[in-house]
C-alpha cells in the first residue's frame, strides 16, 4: 500500500507536471497512483516508465516529464552536498580526461553517468555565496573539454583505417552520440544537486522546456530548429490525411444519371437510390511570397518546407523568395528534393540581394508584380510570409493592394507578437489594412492556419 | 467480472519470458506491459514503422500462451466488420426453409440467436474463455468514429446487441493498440490506455536484437551494421531506417557473404535500408560514398 507521505509527494509531482504543460486528468493521477501501488518503487527505471505511460501520452511531452521526473525522485545513495568533503583535494584533470576517453571509446552508458556524477561533484562545484555552494555544468565541461577528445577517440576508433570516408563519418556519429549522453548526465547531475539545494520547485520552473510546437520561430535556437523541421513531414501527413477524410466526408457532386437508372432496373425502373458522381476537389494554386533575410530565415525556411511539402494538396505550387530584390526558388522544391539541401541552395543559387542585403519589401513587391505579373490569378492563393519590417524604406503598399485584389485569396504570415505590429520600423499594420494578416509564431499555429488555408 | 490471476510475476518476469519467445525489451517495455496486465488497461503502442509494434503484441501472445485475435483497422472500418453482423443469408434461409405454420415470434426469437450472428474480432474477444490477446493494429487509420465504438468496449468489455443484450467479457482479453500517429488519436481513448513510445532502440539493444535475429551474422559485423544505421538516422532522412530494415540489411550482407560493411558493401546494398531515391542521395553526399 503507498503511503500518504507518498501520495502527497505524487500530487505535488502530477500538479508540476500540469505547469509544465503536460494534461494530467484526474483519472490519470489516480492511475499514477496505482502505479505506485504496483511498480516496485526501489527500481527508478521501473518507476519513471511506470507514471510515463500513465501521465505521458504525447512523445513531445517526454523530455519535461524525465526532467522532472529527476527532480522529485531524485536518484538515491549517490553522494548529498552535506556529505561531500567541504575541501576536496583538487583531482588531476588530466587523469580524468584520460579516464573519459576511455569510458567514451567503451561505449558503456552506465559507466559514462556515473563518471559523469563523479565529475560533477569534482569539478562543478562554485562558492555562490559564503556558505552556499552551487554546481554548474559549464565548469565541468570546460575542464574536461570533452570537444578537444574527438581527434583522439577518431584515431582510436578507426584502428588505421582510412580517414574521410564511410567508417569516419559513422565513427564521428558514435562519438557524437556518446558526447550527448555525457553532457545529458551532467546537465542532470547538477540539476539533481541545486534541487536538493533549493527544492524541486524552483528548478523546474528553469528546467522546463516549452513544446517543439511551441517554441517561438523567431527565438528558436538551433537544435529547436532542427527538431522543428523533423516535425514537417508529419505535419504534412497529417493535414493531407485530415483533408482526405474531408472530402470524403463532403458532399457529394452532380447527379450521375447513367448509373441512377441502371440501378432503377433492379426496382422496376423506380429510382430509389440516387447515384451522384464524386465532387471534384478544388484544387487552387498557391504562390508563396516569402522573405528570407536574417531576421526571419528560421520561420521562412520551415514555412516553405511545410508548403513544399503539402504540394500534393495543390495543383501548382511556386514559392518565390526576396530579401531586396525577388527570385522564383519553386526549383528547388522539386518532388522528391531534399529539404535540407533546398534551403541550402536556395540561399546559395537563388538571385536574392540587389542592394544591400536588407529587407526592402516596396522593391521585392514591385519586381515580383512585374517579373511575373502572370503568377497571381483568380484561381490563386496568395501566402507572403515576413515580419513586415521595410528597413524604414517605401512600403510598397500599391503593389501589394494590386497583388490581393488579383488573387482569389491572400494571407500575409507574420511571425512577430500582434502587439509589436507597427513599432519601429515594422509597417505590418499599413499592411494589415490591405491583406489578412496573420500571427504565426510557432509551429501550433501555423499548423492550424494551413489546416484552414487548404481547400475542402 | 470475476478477478483473474495476472500473467506476469514483475517486471523482470515480463523481460525474462518475451526474451524466451524472441522479442528483446526494455525496462520501459516491460514494465508497461507488466502494467497494462496487472490493471488490466489496453496498451497503445505508438511509433514509427518497424520498430516492432506488431511484434511485441504478438510476442506478448506467445509467451503468455494467449490466442491471438487481430482486427486490422483500415478507413472505412465500421462496426459490421469490427464487432459484429447478423448473418443474413443465413437467416434468410432459416425463414425460407421452415415449416409454414411456424408463428413469427418463434420464428424471430430463432432468427435472432447466436447461431446467427457473426462475431467480428472485438465480439469474439470479449467472448473468448481462454486467455486471449486483442490486437488492434494501425488504429490511426481507422477513422473518428471508430474511436467512439472501441471506448465502450474497451473500458467496460461489454457490447450491448439490441436483439441478444448486453455480452460481458467472460475473461477480460489483454488489448493492445497499435499507431503510427498519422493522425493524433483522441484524448479519450488516449486517457483509456497505457501509453507506450516505440522508437528507435539504443545502440545496445539493437546489436542484441540483429544478434538474436539473425545468428548467424558475427558480432563484428552486427556491430557496424548498427553503427552504419545509427549514423543513417542522424541524417534527416524521409523515412529513417528502423529496426526492420537493421535485420533486412544483416539478412542480405549474410546471403550476399559480405563480413564487412565498406563503401562498396553499403552502396550495394543501400536499397534495402533506405526507401527514398533523395534520401539515398543525401546519404551517399553525407557518407563519402562517391
Amino acid at each position: 500500500m503507498t503511503r500518504p507521505g507518498l501520495l502527497s509527494h505524487l500530487a505535488d509531482f502530477v500538479r508540476a507536471l500540469r505547469e509544465a504543460g503536460i494534461p494530467v486528468g484526474v483519472s490519470e493521477g489516480i492511475d499514477a497512483a496505482v502505479v505506485l501501488g504496483t511498480v516496485d518503487v526501489l527500481d527508478r527505471r521501473q518507476l519513471r516508465e511506470g507514471l510515463a505511460s500513465v501521465v505521458v501520452k504525447r512523445p513531445v511531452h517526454r523530455p519535461n516529464f524525465d526532467a522532472l521526473f529527476d527532480l522529485w525522485w531524485p536518484r538515491v545513495g549517490g553522494p548529498t552536498t552535506t556529505d561531500d568533503d567541504p575541501d576536496p583535494p583538487v583531482p588531476d584533470p588530466e587523469a580524468l580526461r584520460a579516464e573519459l576517453a576511455r569510458l567514451l571509446l567503451d561505449g558503456d552508458d552506465d559507466a559514462l553517468r556515473r563518471f559523469a556524477r563523479e565529475a560533477v561533484a569534482a569539478l562543478g562545484r562554485a562558492e555562490s555565496t559564503p556558505g552556499r555552494q552551487s554546481f554548474f555544468s559549464y565548469r565541468v565541461l570546460r575542464a574536461l573539454s570533452p570537444d578537444t577528445l574527438v581527434a583522439q577517440l577518431l584515431d582510436a576508433l578507426l584502428a588505421g583505417a582510412d580517414r574521410g570516408g564511410l567508417a569516419e563519418q559513422v565513427a564521428r556519429n558514435t562519438i557524437r552520440e556518446r558526447l550527448a549522453t555525457l553532457r545529458a548526465a551532467i546537465e542532470e547531475e547538477v540539476r539533481r544537486r541545486a534541487a536538493e539545494e533549493r527544492g524541486p520547485d524552483a528548478v523546474a520552473r528553469s528546467t522546463v522546456r516549452p513544446l517543439v510546437d511551441q517554441v517561438d520561430f523567431l527565438r528558436a535556437q538551433q537544435q529547436d530548429l532542427a527538431a522543428l523541421r523533423r516535425t514537417v513531414a508529419p505535419l504534412a501527413r497529417r493535414l493531407a490525411a485530415r483533408l482526405a477524410a474531408k472530402r470524403r466526408h463532403g458532399r457529394t457532386g452532380r447527379l450521375d444519371f447513367r448509373r441512377t437508372v441502371r440501378s432503377s432496373l433492379a426496382t422496376g425502373g423506380v429510382p430509389i437510390l440516387t447515384h451522384h458522381r464524386p465532387h471534384r476537389p478544388h484544387k487552387p494554386e498557391l504562390v508563396v511570397l516569402c522573405d528570407v533575410s536574417g531576421s526571419v530565415a528560421g520561420f521562412s525556411h520551415f514555412t516553405l518546407m511545410l508548403t513544399a511539402a503539402l504540394r500534393e494538396q495543390f495543383s501548382r505550387v511556386r514559392a518565390f523568395a526576396f530579401v531586396d530584390t525577388c527570385d522564383e526558388v519553386t526549383r528547388f522544391f522539386a518532388p522528391g528534393a531534399d529539404l535540407v539541401t533546398a534551403t541550402q541552395r536556395l540561399s546559395r543559387e537563388a538571385d536574392l540581394v540587389w542592394f544591400d542585403g536588407h529587407s526592402d519589401y516596396g522593391h521585392a513587391f514591385e519586381v515580383f508584380a512585374e517579373r511575373w505579373p502572370e503568377a497571381v490569378g483568380p484561381k490563386t492563393s496568395l501566402l507572403v510570409l515576413g515580419d513586415g519590417r521595410t528597413n524604414y524604406r517605401a512600403p510598397g503598399t500599391a503593389t501589394l493592394r494590386g497583388l490581393v485584389t488579383r488573387a482569389r485569396h491572400a494571407y500575409w504570415l507574420n511571425p512577430e507578437p500582434r502587439p509589436q505590429w507597427g513599432s519601429g520600423d515594422s509597417v505590418s499594420d499599413v499592411y494589415a489594412e490591405h491583406i489578412e494578416m496573420v500571427e504565426c509564431r510557432n509551429a501550433e499555429q501555423l499548423a492550424a492556419f494551413v489546416g484552414r488555408l487548404l481547400p475542402v | 467480472m470475476p478477478q483473474q490471476s495476472p500473467q506476469f510475476a514483475s517486471v523482470s518476469d515480463v523481460g525474462k519470458r518475451l526474451a524466451a519467445v524472441g522479442y528483446l525489451t526494455d525496462p520501459a517495455i516491460a514494465t508497461t506491459v507488466f502494467l497494462a496486465d496487472r490493471l488490466g488497461k489496453p496498451l497503445l503502442v505508438e511509433g514509427p514503422a518497424g520498430v516492432g509494434k506488431t511484434e511485441l503484441a504478438k510476442a506478448i501472445a506467445a509467451a503468455t500462451g494467449s490466442g491471438l485475435i487481430r482486427l486490422q483497422c483500415y478507413e472505412g472500418l465500421d462496426e459490421a466488420r469490427a464487432l459484429y453482423e447478423w448473418n443474413y443469408k443465413k437467416q434468410l434461409l432459416r425463414i425460407q426453409a421452415g415449416p409454414d405454420d411456424t408463428d413469427w415470434h418463434s420464428v424471430h426469437d430463432d432468427v435472432f440467436s447466436e447461431e446467427f450472428l457473426l462475431a467480428r474480432p472485438l465480439l469474439a474477444a470479449i467472448r473468448q474463455q481462454e486467455p486471449t490477446l486483442l490486437l488492434i493494429d494501425e488504429t490511426d487509420k481507422a477513422d473518428v468514429e471508430v474511436e467512439g465504438l472501441l471506448l465502450e468496449v474497451l473500458s467496460d468489455f461489454q457490447v450491448t446487441i439490441p436483439e441478444l443484450g448486453t455480452i460481458t467479457a467472460v475473461r477480460r482479453p489483454l488489448v493492445v493498440l497499435t499507431s503510427n500517429a498519422t493522425r493524433e488519436l483522441s484524448e479519450a481513448l488516449k486517457r483509456r490506455c497505457l501509453y507506450l513510445y516505440l522508437g528507435y532502440p539504443s545502440a545496445e539493444r539493437e546489436r542484441e536484437i540483429v544478434l538474436s535475429r539473425v545468428p548467424d551474422i558475427g558480432g563484428a559485423l552486427a556491430d557496424q551494421i548498427v553503427r552504419t544505421v545509427r549514423a543513417l538516422r542522424a541524417l534527416e532522412l524521409k523515412k529513417s531506417p528502423s529496426i526492420a530494415e537493421t535485420i533486412d540489411w544483416a539478412h542480405t550482407l549474410l546471403a550476399l557473404g559480405l563480413d564487412t560493411l565498406d563503401e562498396e558493401a553499403l552502396r550495394s546494398t543501400l536499397g534495402v535500408v533506405l526507401k527514398h531515391a533523395s534520401d539515398h542521395v543525401r546519404a551517399a553526399g553525407e557518407l563519402r560514398l562517391n
